[in-house]
């Protein structure tokens, strides 16, 4: 900035250290507001829940230090942790691929120029800003086995509905719908990201005799990648938060409310409806921090491994 | 001329050759894009049929409500379910209880990420990068992390069952929406700041009088992302507000589904969903720009 043109305005006496230490004071008061509320409600808890991991802890009672007791029950004892484990697991492997495919696809055709495109993006997009209870109500009610639309339509085509939400094997397919009817976030970003793309890198593949097709594979995705991996990363972390559309499925397509979280039969018993099952459900702070802290390593872990692998394969332009 | 007629046979063939070509151009053209526009409005009737469903369902009588085949259109809208589920439920308490929760934090957010993006985007002091790397972070957190000591800190403090967990926290900026100001303001041109200084006016009044107002589009997706996500929000009321005269919306509705399928007023429950998500789409289509830029900066800004 204007560093030189500010020391000849400033009176010689003041010393450039302190005016270096009041220029950081400022910035600290500026920040400030995020500064104290990083201290309270995101360090000390972030430690505090390392803490609580150890122990055994109630609320009512301090914590109790029990060691690595909670990290042994839930890797070699608790049943009910793998199956959450293996229910995010299932859901994060198929929702995530199929939501990139179609929101690239998607966003390939909003970008062809074609008249109207904004009124489809509104369409595309407009489902994302419906409240979850409202859409897995709505969801709840077209995947009903024996009055939704859905197990009609599959009936004119001959085919027996399953049972969805209440049935153990298609209650996650069904939350997987209902996520891809909110795919319009990630098409925006994609589309954004199209729009970036110059267009003298297509001319010079149309000059090379390349097809629609090829321009695609060989111009557009490969520019895409740094987008491609951002929602890939956002899509994994937010697969292993998954919370209210699962906890609110469970709760409506199993027959209503206090048939347990992650009806039927465990098969919505995602890792996040487990860890608040035990921290609120059953007042198990301690197991509960435990298995946040196992969350946060393997997400930290995933994310430095994806970063690791895409290295060679994503392209930066700038 | 004469080079003409002698030229002019194979001229017209070229010429013919040159139309046809066109006209299959043109057609292919026009094939295109009709296929283009036919999946567009296929794949469109997939995201806004659902909502159809729910609204006409709604308005359905219970009895057609169950029928095979689905019944697309309703014999008779019943549009009186509307004030009927405002008395089932009681709307308006949760309604109000989110309006002020959902304003509270938009006005927050706006005072406190302001501050911190100026601290962040403007200002030019040593340490800033190191904290703004940790602002970055945090970003990345799994917020179950941080949740059980949260709760812990607020029930000592005797705040479950208010609204004081939902709100307090706007006061001390959301990571995110600092991220997304400071890329705005650090488009403003330094020359208006420096002139300013020479003019003698303080940061505050920097702020106040020069980035706020250049800012008003970023302060009006900031609103918004904010305004959706409190209004949307369903695991914050879950686990703080137990207390059925001050659940929210999303909340509450979760509390009028019954213990079962045959136990459950449908008609009133899909009545009253529309009705929270009216807020959200009349807001999305009156300032649909903000979100997409709001939207578009998360992912290239990456």
């Amino acid at each position: 900035m204007t560093e030189a043109g500010r020391s000849v305005l400033h009176p010689k006496h003041i010393s450039a250290r302190r005016r270096e230490w009041n220029k950081t004071l400022l910035g600290l008061a500026f920040i400030s507001p995020w500064l104290l509320g990083f201290l309270w409600l995101i360090l000390y808890p972030l430690f505090a829940s390392l803490y609580y991991g150890f122990t055994e802890y109630a609320i009512l009672t301090p914590p109790k230090w029990v060691g690595a007791e909670n990290f042994i029950t839930m890797f070699t004892k608790d049943k009910l942790f793998w199956t959450s484990v293996g229910n995010t697991l299932y859901y994060v492997a198929i929702s995530v691929p199929l939501s990139t495919v179609f929101s690239i696809a998607l966003a390939l055709l909003l970008n062809a120029k074609v008249r109207g495109m904004s009124i489809y993006r509104t369409v595309y997009y407009f489902p994302t800003v419906v409240p979850v209870i409202a859409s897995v109500m709505l969801w709840a009610w077209i995947l009903n086995p024996q009055a939704g639309p859905l197990n009609y339509l599959l009936g004119l085509l001959g085919i027996q509905g399953p049972g969805w939400l209440s049935d153990p094997h298609w209650s996650k397919p069904a939350l997987i719908i209902l996520g891809l009817w909110g795919l319009g976030g990630a098409t925006v970003i994609y589309l954004a990201g199209l729009q970036d793309v110059p267009t003298h890198l297509y001319e010079a593949a149309e000059l090379d005799g390349a097809s629609g097709i090829q321009k695609i594979l060989f111009v557009t995705i490969p520019l895409l990648t740094p987008v491609i991996l951002f929602n890939v990363i956002m899509g994994l972390i937010g697969g292993f938060q998954y919370f209210s559309q699962a906890f609110l499925g469970s709760a409506i397509g199993a027959g209503g409310q206090g048939t347990g979280i992650g009806a039927p039969m465990n098969s919505l018993l995602f890792y996040n409806l487990y860890l608040y099952r035990n921290a609120f459900g059953y007042f198990q702070m301690g197991y509960a921090s435990a298995m946040a802290w196992v969350l946060l390593v393997f997400v930290l872990l995933l994310t430095l491994l994806i970063f690791k692998l895409t290295g060679r394969f994503v392209y930066y332009a700038r | 001329m004469r080079a003409e007629t002698t030229f002019k046979p194979d001229l017209s063939s070229q010429e013919e050759i040159a139309r046809r070509l066109k006209m299959r151009a043109r057609i292919r053209a026009y094939l295109a894009s009709f296929t283009k526009h036919f999946t567009l409005i296929v794949v469109g009737l997939i995201f806004v049929l659902p909502m159809y469903w729910m609204v006409s369902s709604a308005l359905k009588p219970n009895a057609e409500m169950f029928v095979i085949p689905p019944k697309w259109i309703p014999s008779q809208l019943l549009w009186d379910r509307f004030p009927k589920a405002f008395e089932y439920i009681p709307f308006l308490l949760f309604a109000g209880n989110t309006t002020y929760i959902t304003i509270y934090n938009v006005v927050a957010t706006l005072v406190s990420c302001t501050l911190v993006a100026y601290g962040f985007g403007v200002l030019q002091w040593r340490g800033r990068d190191v904290f703004f790397y940790l602002l970055i972070a945090t970003m990345i957190l799994p917020y179950q992390v941080t949740l059980i000591p949260q709760y812990i800190i607020f029930s000592r403090l005797h705040w479950i069952n208010s609204f004081k967990p939902l709100n307090v926290p706007a006061w001390f900026g959301t990571p995110f929406l600092i991220f997304l100001l400071r890329q705005f303001f650090m488009t403003i041109p330094v020359d208006l700041i420096d002139a300013a200084k020479i003019d003698g006016a303080s940061h505050p009044r920097i702020l106040w009088n020069i980035f706020l107002p250049l800012s008003l589009p970023a302060l009006a997706t900031m609103s918004i992302f904010t305004f959706m996500w409190n209004w949307n929000d369903f695991l914050g009321p879950l686990i703080y507000l137990s207390d059925p005269n001050k659940m929210t919306l999303t909340l509450g509705l979760y509390n009028y589904i019954g213990p079962g399928w045959d136990r459950t007023e449908w008609g009133m429950l899909l009545a009253a969903s529309t009705m929270i998500a009216i807020p959200p789409v009349v807001l999305f289509f009156f300032a649909q720009r903000y979100f997409i830029e709001g939207i578009s900066v998360t992912g290239i800004k990456s």
